[in-house]
């Protein structure tokens, strides 16, 4: 029997708490009002996997529609998965229904960027805070609940006795703690940060980053940290991937990517970070990316980033490169 | 040599609701024809109101006080409207933030650059589209001609971006005021465009007012810094000495509390305790006091003045520094 346990515990130690294979989501373009047809598709996520570990920090950086979140909401089932396979702490939920997800669901919780429209205005903030506690049927009993509630901010660093006001009487930082302590109330196992610290000032910023790193110590929790800000990422960060229009293309340990970088994208991003430092030397010009990603409705052949990339070779045009391993970072480049 | 903009003791109240609100304090710098300022500061700050009130762009609600804003010479804040719409968009241009909101959408990009064109330099329609499209070439939009005919749905956001800078410089304008002109862009696109902006008014000769949140942005781009706190200058520095030795405590925890590429990974971050103040419910010492480590008695009370602390640096505090 004892060995039986110590056996599940490793086994419980061993699989990854989130698994994300080949993960697609595509949104279908139709033309036509009446009888319409499909004509093509945004190919926002084209295939993306990853594991997170129980208690890590796993964070996807990418620029705007690079589909980061979008993979962040397929991996919530809210929306329509196209392939691939989703596997949380063993179980594969892929195919789950919202009456399945339930107790799933309990188990992740979101974090997102805009802390003013993300909490409604006219509940008061103890209520919002209970609001996953009702919803699951967790704290049926008022005093409990009320309870919980005072627990949960405490934890944050909001006075209890805020439970009573309003989000408008809060400033943004203590709006994000009101948020967290929400996505905190059924003990998650894992938070998703949608860019949720991007809307703060920096001294709040910092004060945020704070809590949730001394969270994760405190309650074990894992973080699947979406981000465009690598300097953020850098400090939360226990591994990273690199998306680029809906695909991944590198992922290593933070030390790994930021001292040596291997995609010729994941290179021109770090340099594209303004150092606060007059004395650093400007980045050569050659290291910054000319023009904008192209869309994902009709992305380029072969490697997508090769219109952008400085060391493209006509391979580059007509094969599309696969996720290898570079001895330090996992990278998909034919020229790594 | 005089200034070009001479801002002095300038003070922005707002009529509300909850009585008046002062977003700007008592905020005097100049800029130096040629020159990048960087005002930075975080939200409610006063940057952005200072940035608008220069323009006389603030309306009705807001009250200006001061010893005048003198712009080569002329004081904006005497001047009656007619007198300050022939300098806006012409010698003071000014670059925002949402590249999306401040395009019209049901006009053509041609017709947005032409029209300051049009307005202040008299130009006829096809001279001033002539020069949109050698401007849109100058802020690297490829296909100028043809690219001029379309409207601002079909340009992306850093593409939005370049054609507002090419408005902005349209009529070779004395002073650039860009309030956040990278803050919605992309980090790779941002480089592109803080470049662009920088090389081309170092090209026509202008001064910027460089308004920004980010210190990296500050380090790379500015010639001179001031740093806003509760509406207030709290400290203003060439952009070397002030990274190198900053002097005010808020500089100083605004600089180790911004998340570094090179920062030690997953310890605990610096940060500046407490939250920003509320503009109507002030201190009546030093604002910043309350979440300053080194405040003592004095600071609760005596609000502290703008001290010259070296040669071509000034800090507004009581302490030893």
């Amino acid at each position: 029997m004892a060995q039986r346990e110590a056996h599940d515990m490793n086994a419980t130690a061993e699989t990854p708490l989130l698994r994300v294979e080949d993960l697609k989501v595509h949104f279908p373009l139709y033309k036509g009002a009446i009888l319409s047809r499909q004509t093509g598709s945004v190919k926002a996520v084209d295939g993306v996997s990853f594991e997170i570990r129980r208690g890590e920090t796993f964070a996807i950086v990418g620029e705007s529609g690079c589909g980061k979140s979008s993979m962040a909401m397929a991996v919530l089932g809210m929306l329509p998965k196209t392939a691939g396979r989703i596997i949380f702490d063993g179980i594969d939920i892929t195919d789950f229904g919202a009456e399945r997800m339930r107790p799933i669901r309990r188990r992740m919780q979101t974090i997102f960027q805009d802390p003013f429209s993300s909490l409604n205005p006219r509940m008061k903030v103890g209520d919002i805070i209970a609001e996953p506690l009702v919803v699951h049927r967790a704290a049926q009993d008022p005093s409990a609940r009320r309870a919980r509630v005072a627990e949960l901010m405490a934890l944050v660093g909001l006075l209890p006795q805020m439970a009573e006001r309003h989000p408008h009487e809060f400033s943004g930082g203590q709006r994000q703690r009101i948020s967290i302590a929400r996505a905190l109330a059924l003990e998650p196992d894992l938070v998703i940060c949608d860019e949720a610290v991007a809307a703060l000032d920096v001294s709040i910023q910092a004060q945020i980053l704070n809590l949730l790193m001394d969270l994760q110590r405190r309650l074990g929790l894992a973080y699947l940290f979406i981000s465009h800000d690598l300097s953020v990422v850098r400090h939360i960060s226990d591994r990273i991937g690199v998306m680029y229009l809906g695909k991944m293309v590198e992922t290593g340990s933070r030390e790994a990517l930021f001292a040596s970088p291997q995609h010729p994208y994941t290179q021109a991003l770090l340099a594209a970070v303004p150092v606060p430092d007059p004395e650093a030397a400007a980045p050569p010009p050659s290291s910054l990316l000319s023009g904008e990603p192209p869309s994902a409705r009709n992305p380029p052949t072969g490697c997508r980033f090769h219109p952008r990339c400085v060391r493209a070779i006509p391979r580059c045009a007509e094969e599309e490169p696969v996720m290898k391993h570079h001895g330090v970072t996992e990278a998909a480049c034919h020229l790594v | 040599m005089t200034a070009l903009l001479d801002v002095r003791d300038l003070s922005v109240t707002f009529r509300t609701e909850h009585g008046p609100l002062r977003a700007v304090d008592g905020v005097s710098f100049q800029v130096a024809r040629g020159e990048t300022l960087a005002i930075v500061g975080e939200s409610g700050s006063g940057k952005s109101v200072t940035a608008l009130a220069l323009l006389g762009l603030l309306g009705d609600a807001a009250v200006l006080e001061g010893a005048g804003v003198m712009f080569d010479g002329c004081d904006l804040t005497t001047l009656a409207p007619d007198a300050m719409r022939r300098i806006r968009g012409n010698r003071i241009a000014m670059v925002f933030q949402e590249p999306m909101s401040s395009l019209n959408p049901v006009l053509t990009v041609g017709e947005q650059i032409a029209e300051p064109l049009r307005l202040h330099k008299k130009m006829s329609k096809a001279e001033a589209l002539r020069v949109a499209a050698s401007l849109l070439e100058k802020v690297s939009i490829p296909d100028a001609a043809a690219r001029l005919k379309e409207y601002p749905h079909q340009f992306s956001g850093g593409m939005r971006q370049r054609v507002l800078i090419a408005m902005a410089l349209a009529c070779q304008p004395a002073l650039i005021v860009a309030d956040e002109p990278t803050t919605a862009l992309d980090v790779t696109v941002q480089a592109q465009i803080l470049d662009l902006l920088g090389q081309l008014t170092r090209e026509s000769g202008a001064a910027l007012i460089l308004i920004t949140h980010d210190l990296g942005v500050v380090a790379r781009y500015a010639d001179r810094v001031a740093v806003m706190y509760a509406g207030r200058i709290v400290e203003s520095a060439p952009v070397r000495d002030l990274f190198r030795d900053p002097r005010h405590p808020y500089t100083r925890g605004l600089m180790s509390s911004s998340p570094r590429l090179a920062s030690e990974a997953k310890t605990a971050m610096a940060t500046i305790a407490g939250q920003p103040p509320d503009l109507a419910h002030l201190p009546p010492g030093c604002s910043f006091a309350p979440r300053c480590p080194d405040a003592h008695v004095r600071c609760m009370s005596e609000r502290p003045m703008l001290k010259v602390v070296s040669p071509g640096r000034v800090s507004a505090c009581h302490g030893p520094a």
